[in-house]
């Protein structure tokens, strides 16, 4: 369950963002996490509530998307999607297989609230 | 606080060492971040009252575990300059990694330098066994935590006394899920798993396993008396990562051990 120690690095580098673009509040984190990156949004979403208490990012909404795995064959070069590590080549039945996608873990943007004029 | 494990919010790991009850470091100390967020809070609170905000799209691209990330390059740099080769050390409860150090550090550090950093949630108790080789070891109590990070072994390394051109041993909490997202700088991760357990484990934990560069199967003398099928674990761990060097031996026998040991000391030459 390393999903707490993730949550509150994510309220790290938002809330420093944060700050120097002179924010009053996080009002949304948008979440980039491939199916393969070994995160369970539901569980990271729960642990983000907890560790955004007290901090800009406290009402932040996540939203996370999940970019499908894709796997390369390393004996015929096809690409096809892949859902867990051990896959197989539909091509050539190899299991000689690399992941090219599916594996990203990025804090792509977040929506900040201004102080008015 | 997490309910699903106990994680703590509080970042609270602790340095120990073995027979000084008194010696206690806390890895958060320093570190302010928190105290920031609320001062942050409050001027923000007196600020917010009259206004209506605009609200701005702002894009950071920034890898979520970059902090660690960092953290982690720096440790392997402090390694390389000083010739220490790092293993992570990675397998679930009770699978052997205390009693493979008990026994292949003695024959190691006939050749080199060896230290240990210990992580365990609580307890001095492993490090104590390794104290008993004669050997440099630190505790990091990593509280409810439920892995090492990279901010724990920058600590910890710091306390340690390390020789150049040495072997550093760190075994990570006892898990094969957590661990396998937080580089701590080492130079190889060595999975470790027992024959008590099943021996599609690779398939159930591939994350571990496909991170890992290293496979050690343990306890091979109890073969004969479980339903456990090392040929086929092999074959499974394969399947999720076809780069994995893989390992059979007994701790407790001393089966096997030599070739772990002579791979440990070509790769301290080479790496």
């Amino acid at each position: 369950m390393h999903e707490m120690s993730i949550a509150l690095s994510i309220v790290d580098a938002v809330e420093a963002k944060a700050r120097q673009e002179g924010a009053r509040k996080v009002s949304g984190v948008d979440l980039l996490i491939g199916k393969l990156a070994g995160i369970e949004p539901e569980s990271l979403k729960f642990c983000f509530s907890a560790a955004a208490k007290g901090t800009l990012a406290e009402d932040a909404v996540l939203v996370i998307e999940e970019p499908e795995g894709t796997g390369e064959c390393g004996e015929c070069g096809t690409r096809f999607p892949v859902n867990f590590y051990y896959a197989e080549c539909p091509g050539c039945r190899s299991l000689r297989i690399t992941i090219v996608s599916g594996e990203e873990f990025l804090i792509q943007s977040m929506t900040i609230e201004e102080e008015g004029e | 606080m997490c309910d699903t494990c106990g994680c703590s919010t509080e970042g609270g790991a602790v340095l120990r060492k073995p027979g000084q009850s008194d010696y206690h470091v806390h890895v958060n100390e320093g570190d302010h971040d928190h105290d920031h967020a609320h001062e942050e809070q409050q001027s923000h609170d007196h600020g917010h009252h009259h206004h209506e905000g605009a609200s701005r799209k702002v894009v950071l691209e920034q890898d979520v575990l970059q902090k660690n990330n960092l953290l982690a390059e720096r440790n392997r740099g402090y390694f390389e300059a000083r010739n220490i080769f790092a293993l992570n050390l990675l397998s679930s409860p009770g699978s052997g990694k205390t009693s493979l150090l008990e026994k292949i550090i003695p024959a190691l550090q006939q050749r080199f330098p060896v230290a240990v950093i210990e992580g365990d949630q609580q307890t001095t108790n492993d490090a104590e066994r390794i104290q008993a080789l004669g050997v440099p070891v630190i505790q990091i109590n990593t509280g409810s935590g439920c892995h090492l990070d990279a901010l724990m072994v920058n600590r910890a390394m710091k306390e340690l006394e390390m020789q150049d051109n040495s072997l550093l041993c760190i075994e990570n909490v006892g898990n094969l899920v957590c661990p396998a997202l937080f580089d701590l700088g080492e130079a190889l991760k060595v999975v470790i798993i027992s024959v008590t357990e099943g021996d599609d484990k690779p398939l159930k934990y591939p994350t571990m396993f496909h991170e890992a560069d290293l496979c050690i199967l343990n306890k091979i003398d109890l073969l004969p008396y479980v339903e456990f099928d090392a040929r086929k674990c092999r074959e499974n761990a394969m399947r999720v990562n076809h780069h994995l060097e893989w390992f059979e031996l007994s701790a407790k026998t001393g089966e096997g051990l030599a070739a772990l040991q002579e791979w440990v000391e070509r790769k301290l030459v080479q790496h």
